[in-house]
């Protein structure tokens, strides 16, 4: 679930901050840069792990604030593909269903990935399995807050860094008196998250963990 | 590649010095990291994992030796804790045809002997071992 990744940065020291020592206030500004933020391709930032090379500080003319550059290493959150994890559903919808971890919350298990047959009842809002057996059919509901284990079987990186001012500014060449209310809204509404895990709970052993302890 | 084990003691330990040191844990930097510590211990202590100990782990660790198992598959199942053999079949690929029943049942025997468990679980099962013998 979790891995350690190599990473090499400058760290900026502001000067209040020189009384102290150097490994504490160089790890504050790691965590107060990294934790709990995704970086692109590599997953969600959890904390420092350690310091494996420091190399000299520098300060540069016009700002009094020294410069590091740190070798350190991080815990990432970053489970490997087919990887077996434990949830809770957050809700259900037309995509699928959501379930959360947490710490972690952009996990979908999109409809074709439900046991099979299953069933999206539009009156609660709430993904069912049509189970068979001799007996029957039951109908087992997915319901909010139940716990799910799932495998992963995809990622999804969007890079969300902003983008310039040129592309809100093609969209509307018709509109030149507008204020720039619309490209704002349109870009409000494609916020993707910037990493999704899609996960599946066709195998026996997937699923609500009620439906497997007997 | 961590362990949940590993991370969890990570967290615990970086808990205890920030509450030593005291000052500037609500700065508006640092909720972050307080946001994140937080879920993610909330999440593992609920996992196996948080009752481990490094001599657990590697006792768990040479046991597993000989049924030569990937490094993933022994990874999940330290972290997941597998009770029934459709847990083992989950996270060993190809289980059917590397291992057999007994191999199976060997598994199961030996990651709920190894490793702790629910101390809630466990309480309840003497508990109804000594009904039915009664």
């Amino acid at each position: 679930m979790f891995v350690l990744v190599e990473m090499i940065d400058t760290v900026r020291i502001p000067p209040w901050n020189f009384p102290r020592q150097l490994n504490e206030a160089i790890a504050e500004e790691l965590n107060k840069k990294l934790a709990n933020k995704v970086v692109y391709n590599v997953g969600l930032c959890i904390c420092l792990y350690d310091v494996t090379k420091l190399e000299d500080s520098y300060i540069f003319p016009g700002d009094g604030a020294s410069h590091t550059k740190v070798h350190f290493r991080y815990v990432v959150f970053h489970p490997f593909l087919d990887e077996i994890l434990l949830g809770k559903i957050k809700y259900c919808s037309q995509e699928g269903v959501h379930v959360t971890m947490g710490f972690f919350d952009d996990i979908l298990i999109p409809p074709e990935s439900l046991q099979q047959p299953a069933k999206f009842d539009e009156a609660e809002q709430v993904w069912l399995w049509e189970y068979e057996t001799d007996e029957g059919a039951h109908d087992l509901y997915m319901d909010q807050g139940e716990e799910i284990r799932f495998r992963v079987t995809d990622e999804v990186f969007v890079d969300t860094s902003p983008t310039g001012p040129a592309a809100a500014v093609t969209e509307t060449p018709a509109q030149p008196g507008q204020p720039p209310a619309p490209p704002a809204e349109a870009s409000a509404e494609k916020k993707d998250p910037p990493y999704t895990l899609i996960g599946t709970i066709c195998d026996p052993g997937l699923g609500l963990l009620s439906w497997w302890n007997s | 590649m961590l362990s949940n084990y590993e991370v969890f003691k990570l967290l615990t330990d970086l808990k205890e010095q920030r509450k030593d040191s005291g000052k500037n844990k609500h700065s508006a930097g640092q909720q972050n990291l307080n946001t994140i510590m937080y879920e993610t211990l909330k999440y593992l202590s609920k996992t196996p994992s948080s009752r481990q100990t490094p001599e657990i782990v590697k006792e768990f660790l040479t046991a597993m030796m000989p049924h030569k198992l990937t490094k993933a598959e022994k990874l999940q199942l330290l972290n997941h804790r597998p009770q029934t053999a459709v847990e083992i079949q989950l996270m060993v690929e190809e289980s059917e045809e590397r291992l057999s029943e007994e191999q199976i049942e060997e598994l199961i025997q030996m990651v709920a002997t190894v490793l702790p468990g629910d101390p809630e679980q466990e309480n309840a099962a003497p508990a109804e071992a000594q009904i039915e013998q009664s």
